[in-house]
């Protein structure tokens, strides 16, 4: 017999002795909920589009992102990313750039005419979707996947709600939004514009429509009661974004305060700015801390040299001035009136106190529940009237892109459930990886690659996008800075580290697997896995 | 043309800290992350859960093998290595193996590489190897002799401090403080006596042999790095491989590599090379941490923590690790990496 090199004798093998009988426990591979993913309003998987971008491999990224959101480029753009809040590199040194490599991705797909195609056969039921805000956009892509017929009916003369009448083009070039509608109108959504829907029932009947959902947003500005005389310049916020899409600029006037502590504000004042005013004031009457805007609009914002006024409140408003009056606050936070007023130059003021929906198409629809000005939905965004679904800003939640956008799918699957008869049910949702569940031992130490900013001075000056993107060497360098968390990434420490060689590769796609036969249970394989995928179970002894 | 250095990958997630990783280039990953690894030891052996020392010797064998082709023959001192390895009739060795005595295996070695040398095989390549006890004490002898005469022999010591085979004696290579079954915690100086024990390590640099190094089971590619750095030298060449214990330290299973990283990086080990008798390169610690940080996940110190405990002695073992940061340089300078 031929025996190896050196070998004289013929000797038993140590692999007589299955050594797994000593285990009283065993390692068991999972997938845990990343804390990005946990935070995404849209139910995006952003560990799993990320792995993929990691590679390199950016069109198998995009099409894991667009299964959750049809709109990538745009998220990239204006979601307030509350993944990377949740972000766990974040205890290590900075959140990953989630938001700027999904533009990136958003981008890229827009550059190559990457498509998507529906993935079930037509159902032959119809769905009516009214509105053609990203909620409405959303369902009405997540709907056509599933092989419905669709009609989205939009009361304005475009598509994109509060995307294109509400989001400054300096954060959301127009040509970037119309190309990611177009994809999902490309679906074979139907597209009825400058078409109000009047009331929703009478619509449903003589459409012929099986479902409908309801994305009309919120676009009638909050009036505060101002004593204002006859010449003062009010305006509101809503209208003055919406009328920058016109082909009238509107005049503003040198000095323009804008009233108001939200986004709408700050995005209200850097437009006064662009528009050529040469101050723009907001009054808020809380602080700073309180303002619902996000930290890093004001701060571009104040980059941009927009002024804060806070603790104040606007008492009269006359041609040319305001009368504000100071507040302070009491034990509870709240800001109470001092009595002490002051003046303040202005052109023009903006009311930015918020919006509301007209809800005017629900007149007498049997069951559903209006409170608080927004139409209360069940958990699977169902109206209280059957069939009837609704979403995004005219419901009670954050009023933001995103969450209009996972509203959008959210409905989508429950109105497939619904017009197929099988309730859709939440998967079950596996816990959240904590940071100290990872071993971060293992990472590189990198810093955030930051998307070059635009000059300040010629931010203010012109429309151009604000924020720049990556291009690929840093988009590929903020994707692989993320750490996979709770999800292998394969990185062979457990088959390398294992002290029994009781581990063993399979392939890329599924990973490892353990040999049960030999693996004694120390448990170094889930101690080392960098990204806690793997976790240790008692053995029913 | 040397090999790419596996160290210091950049760019990339685990960069060069983790085994392997899907998005490297098969050059870059450890020779562990090779589905087709020669397992120099394979399943079935009867190492404790967790041991360190079989996971030592299989990274710094099936280096060796690659660096060799495959060509290797290793001689075994006595002990926890060759003990569970080889239970009558069943043996874990992948590649020709022989065990002979206790404080032998050095000599054993020499004498392969001398019928090698009569043969005219200059293809096959000789690896001695023990344990602490082997090598540190009873082998010790045979080792210096190995050295100083120009012996052909890569001398690999796996070092857990103490005779774990035989029950948990003290040997030469047992650190200060630590409780054995010779060494008990009890007394005034409880458990091993500082000042005795010697560093086998600066001994071998001491006959200016080509190569010596340190490493640990923490840092896989460097401890690869380091056998095939001593795979391309011929003499007597020696590497002093730091493997935790869990039985005989006290330790959870789980927590041999992280030990092993603790001892680094609180300096209680440290990991250096030499070439004929100078110390030619160190690992820097990453993140420095204080030894309490290692000595408390194990028992053999827990006399040291508890109330009142003695915060005497650990700050005494606190400045011997100090004294081997100022020795051998192992902070990275300031300004410089972080």
């Amino acid at each position: 017999m031929e025996k190896p090199f050196a070998i004289t004798l013929d000797v038993g093998s140590s692999l007589a002795n299955k050594t797994g009988s000593w285990r009283d426990e065993r390692p068991v591979y999972v997938h845990r909920l990343p804390p990005c993913n946990d935070a995404c309003p849209a139910g995006e998987n952003i560990q799993g589009w990320l792995y993929e971008a990691e590679a390199g491999n950016y069109e198998a990224a995009w099409r894991v992102l667009v299964r959750d959101n049809p709109m990538p480029a745009v998220m990239g753009r204006v979601c307030y990313h509350p993944c990377e809040t949740a972000c766990n590199r974040t205890h290590l040194d900075e959140a990953v750039g989630i938001n700027a490599v999904e533009r990136f991705l958003g981008d890229e797909a827009i550059k190559q005419g990457w498509r998507v195609e529906p993935e079930a056969e037509p159902s032959g039921k119809r769905v009516l979707v009214v509105g053609a805000g990203p909620s409405g956009l959303s369902a009405a892509y997540h709907l056509a996947l599933r092989g419905h017929a669709v009609t989205i009916r939009e009361a304005g003369p475009m598509t994109g709600g509060m995307m294109r009448f509400g989001i400054p083009r300096y954060r959301l070039p127009r040509e970037v939004l119309d190309a990611e509608i177009r994809r999902i109108l490309d679906l074979g959504v139907e597209l009825e514009l400058e078409s109000k829907v009047e009331n929703i029932e009478t619509a449903m009947r003589e459409g012929g429509f099986d479902a409908a959902f309801l994305a009309v947003g919120a676009h009638l500005g909050k009036r505060a009661y101002i004593p204002a005389g006859e010449a003062a310049h009010i305006l509101d916020a809503v209208s003055l974004l919406r009328s920058m899409e016109g082909e009238e600029r509107p005049l503003l006037g040198r000095r323009v305060v804008v009233y108001g502590g939200g986004n709408t504000a700050i995005d209200a004042a850097r437009t006064a700015k662009r528009l050529g005013a040469e101050e723009a004031i907001i009054v808020y009457r809380r602080t700073r801390a309180q303002m619902p805007a996000h930290e890093f609009e004001v701060e571009e914002a104040e980059d941009e040299g927009v002024l804060m006024r806070w603790l104040s409140t606007i008492k009269q408003a006359d041609e040319g001035r305001l009368v504000l009056e100071k507040m302070e606050l009491d034990e509870t936070g709240f800001p109470q009136p001092t009595g002490e007023t002051e003046e303040l130059e202005a052109d023009s003021v903006v009311l930015a106190l918020g919006q509301e929906a007209d809800l005017s198409l629900l007149e007498g629809v049997e069951g559903l529940v209006v409170e608080d000005g927004v139409v209360q939905v069940g958990p699977d965004m169902q109206t209280g009237h059957r069939g009837i679904f609704a979403g995004g800003d005219m419901v009670p939640a954050e009023r933001t892109v995103t969450v209009a956008i996972g509203h959008g799918k959210l409905a989508a699957k429950n109105i497939d459930g619904w017009l197929r008869g099988v309730p859709w049910e939440h998967p079950p949702r596996p816990d959240v990886v904590t940071f100290d569940q990872l071993n971060v031992w293992y990472y590189a130490d990198a810093d955030r690659t930051v998307a070059p900013q635009l000059d300040a001075v010629r931010r203010t000056s012109t429309f151009d996008e604000v924020q720049l993107g990556l291009d690929e060497t840093n988009a590929l360098f903020e994707a692989r800075r993320c750490l996979s968390c709770g999800n292998c990434f394969g990185c062979d420490n457990c088959y390398g580290v294992c002290p029994d060689n009781a581990v063993m590769k399979v392939d890329e796609a599924d990973g490892y697997k353990f040999d049960l036969d030999y693996c004694k249970g120390c448990g170094i394989c889930a101690k080392e896995c960098p990204c806690g995928a793997i976790i240790m179970e008692p053995e029913q002894i | 043309m040397s090999a790419p250095d596996k160290t210091r990958i950049r760019f990339y997630q685990t960069g060069s800290f983790a085994v392997g990783g899907r998005l490297l280039d098969p050059e870059q990953r450890s020779v562990q992350a090779e589905g087709e690894r020669t397992n120099a030891i394979t399943c079935g052996h009867r190492a404790c859960q967790g041991c360190g020392e079989a996971l030592g010797a299989r990274y710094a064998l099936d280096a060796a093998v690659r660096a060799a082709q495959g060509r290797v023959i290793a001689a075994n001192a006595t002990g926890c290595l060759e003990v569970f390895s080889t239970p009558y009739p069943e043996t874990s060795w992948q590649i020709p193996w022989v065990h002979s005595l206790f404080g032998n295996a050095p000599a054993v070695a020499t004498g392969i590489a001398a019928a090698l040398k009569a043969k005219g095989r200059e293809d096959v390549r000789v690896i001695g190897q023990g344990g602490d006890g082997g090598t540190v004490d009873i082998g010790f002898g045979c080792l210096s002799g190995m050295f100083e005469r120009g012996d052909d022999v890569l001398y690999l010591c796996y070092d857990n401090e103490g005779y774990m085979n035989t029950g948990v004696q003290r040997s030469g290579a047992t650190p200060p403080a630590a409780r054995t079954a010779t060494t008990q915690a009890v007394g005034a100086e409880p458990g091993n006596v500082f000042g005795q024990g010697k560093s086998a390590p600066l001994i071998a640099m001491a006959h200016e042999i080509p190569y010596v190094a340190t490493a640990t089971v923490a840092e896989l590619r460097d401890l690869e790095q380091k056998v095939e750095a001593a795979m391309e030298l011929h003499g007597p060449r020696y590497i002093h491989v730091f493997v935790p214990c869990p039985l005989g330290w006290g330790s959870a299973s789980s927590d041999t590599i992280r030990l092993a990283r603790l001892a680094k990086e609180t300096g209680i080990f440290p990991v250096f090379e030499a070439r004929d008798g100078v110390v030619s390169g160190v690992s820097k610690i990453r993140r420095r941490l204080p030894v309490e940080e290692y000595l408390r996940p194990q028992r053999r110190f827990a006399h040291l923590f508890g109330d009142p405990g003695r915060p005497d002695v650990v700050a005494r073992i606190q400045a011997g690790a100090d004294r081997n940061i100022a020795r051998f340089g192992l902070l990275e300078d300031e300004g410089e990496g972080r």
